[in-house]
């Protein structure tokens, strides 16, 4: 089967704000359709100006970019007809009701007005703000305006949305919301999604690829899964019954075939293994046979946040934090 | 073409219910020319006993604060602009359809139809207050376009200035810089026989004073209307000027993200 054309391909992009901000140093990456891709990174790596090319707002100061196969730079406005952009601000009119500003938004993209108000009523309908529909947005929640903006993106029916940082200042229930409904977005409606975000979580929980930013470039890309994998091993945690067994547990897990080292923290093991699942038997029968009891056991696989320091090399809590101060 | 129509009323209308639903905004759009008009025309009544002004000073008046307040109000075009780049509307709209000539059509369009009601307004005060038109209702259609592209020029200076600055406070200290020595450097208040020699000098090169001066005219019993059209033009011509640099501004805006 051949592999079909890429929803977007940023190929070495760089810009420059005056002399000194290098925004992008040469990043690249391509997302298959159909599927949440995430950009990952601290803030200030990159995301939002690549974004803000990719949505034709902004120009490369070198490279290429294309959606659905579209040079943004040659053909703009063609680019703007199947794209939805949802930026980091809100972009809906307080002074409008949601409807309002829902219509709005078909028209432009050249809908009836019938047509734009079923699709504004279905909009709604589907984001649960039907109810508040016809009350000026200005009064709304800041998780409702968050969906309204989402929506707003989705009038005219775009084949690539770009979420810029969607959740970026929601409480913890508002955000799950909008993640089911982004996850429903490319399972349900085929609908490619570029997401960019700061929340290691985010990123694991929706994105079904994802690129690591860090400084302007591209630092790594794949799946979350391979990404982990591609650190080399899983964690086994073992919480001992007693205390006292620590040094002997530590000295028989060092023997076990598949495991490599072992740090002893209070009265649990960490042994770094290759294969968790797989070796996690051979472990259990070698404890079991020494008479060490355990409280607690559990395969952890890395987090983003270990991957991010792998290829970053700095922890991403540091990197967001450094940017902020800058 | 057709479709940048479509784009520009409908934003249009987006822009007028903004201005429907702040109701103490609208009023204070409609009251403060009235203000304007009596308060001018009490504090300087007895200007009119000068030679040049014809007798009734709220004749000579009104035409030029009708012009003035154009000029005032189409200042403050540009902070909506701001508010739509402070928030996402600006980056929404830009990653849009459409056309950066819409854009600028819709917020000029806007600004013409406030301008027109505001006019109207002071007619009907000036009316009531004793002034006369002897120029009818033609004269009183001149002075609507010239008002009207006096609201051009400057709303499309403020929203041109609003995509250069970025910031509220600035776009206002723009403004207010320009707009109280454009009105007294002109014949707004002032006929230009009792006008200092330098002052007239530098009047012939204010588009408020064309349009104060045309304005006058074609109120006239017997306009000069070559006076009138010469005036016009040059207001006609400073307009599109404007409205080119506001569809420029646009993409100097751009070219900042």
């Amino acid at each position: 089967m051949p592999t079909p054309a890429p929803a977007i391909e940023a190929v070495e992009l760089t810009k420059t704000y005056g002399k000194m901000v290098h925004a992008l140093t040469g990043l690249s990456f391509t997302v298959e359709p159909g599927i949440v891709f995430g950009l990952l990174g601290p803030n200030g790596a990159g995301k939002s100006t690549t974004v803000r090319i990719l949505t034709t707002l902004s120009r490369p100061d070198s490279g290429e970019a294309r959606v659905c196969g579209l040079d943004v730079v040659r053909h703009p406005e063609r680019v703007r007809r199947l794209i939805g952009y949802v930026s980091q601000k809100p972009g809906f009119d307080p002074m409008a009701t949601g409807l309002e500003n829902l219509v709005l938004q078909g028209r432009v993209h050249g809908a009836s007005a019938r047509d734009a108000r079923s699709r504004a009523a279905g909009l709604l309908e589907r984001f649960g703000l039907a109810a508040a529909g016809r009350r000026l947005t200005g009064t709304w929640s800041g998780g409702m305006q968050r969906k309204l903006d989402v929506a707003m993106g989705l009038m005219h029916r775009p084949r690539v949305l770009f979420l810029d940082e969607p959740t970026t200042g929601l409480d913890p229930e508002a955000r799950m919301e909008l993640w089911a409904e982004i996850a429903r977005l490319a399972r349900q409606d085929g609908l490619t999604v570029l997401l960019t975000t700061h929340y290691l979580e985010e990123a694991d929980h929706l994105a079904a690829r994802l690129a690591i930013v860090d400084a302007g470039r591209v630092v790594a890309s794949g799946t979350p899964d391979q990404l982990k994998s591609e650190l080399g091993g899983d964690t086994i945690r073992a919480g001992l019954a007693r205390q006292s067994d620590v040094l002997r547990a530590r000295a028989l897990l060092e023997t076990v075939a598949g495991v490599g080292s072992v740090v002893a923290e209070g009265g649990a093991l960490q042994a770094r293994v290759a294969d968790g699942p797989g070796t996690l038997p051979t472990v259990l029968a070698a404890l079991n046979h020494a008479g060490i009891e355990l409280a607690s056991v559990g395969v952890a696989r890395p987090s983003l946040d270990d991957v991010y320091l792998h290829h970053a090399g700095r922890s991403f809590g540091e990197a967001d934090r450094v940017a902020v101060a800058a | 073409m057709t479709l940048a129509l479509t784009h520009a009323r409908l934003l249009t209308g987006r822009s007028l219910r903004t201005l429907s639903r702040q109701p103490a905004y609208l009023l204070f759009t409609l009251v403060q020319p009235m203000v304007w008009l009596l308060l001018f025309g009490q504090l300087f009544r007895r200007i009119a006993e000068l030679p040049g002004f014809g007798g009734n000073y709220l004749d000579y008046l009104t035409p030029g604060v009708v012009v003035m307040t154009a000029m005032m109000s189409a200042g403050w075009a540009g902070t909506s602009i701001v508010q739509d780049m402070e928030r996402g509307v600006m980056d929404r709209t830009l990653t849009s359809p459409i056309r950066r000539g819409a854009l600028v059509t819709a917020g000029l369009t806007h600004q013409a139809l406030v301008t027109v009601v505001q006019s109207l307004i002071m007619f009907a005060t000036g009316l009531l207050a004793g002034a006369r038109y002897p120029g009818g209702g033609t004269g009183v259609l001149v002075v609507l376009a010239c008002a009207v592209l006096i609201a051009l020029i400057f709303a499309g200076l403020s929203n041109a200035t609003a995509l250069v600055v970025h910031q509220q406070e600035a776009l206002i200290a723009v403004s207010q810089f320009l707009v109280l020595p454009l009105a007294f450097l002109s014949s707004i208040m002032i006929a230009p026989e009792l006008m200092p020699g330098w002052v007239a000098r530098v009047a012939r090169f204010n588009p408020v004073d064309w349009a104060a001066v045309a304005s006058r005219e074609a109120l006239k019993a017997n306009p000069d209307w070559g006076l009138v059209a010469g005036r016009v033009a040059l207001l006609a011509a400073l307009a599109a000027v404007m409205a080119w640099v506001a569809a420029r501004a646009y993409r100097f805006h751009q070219r900042s993200l």
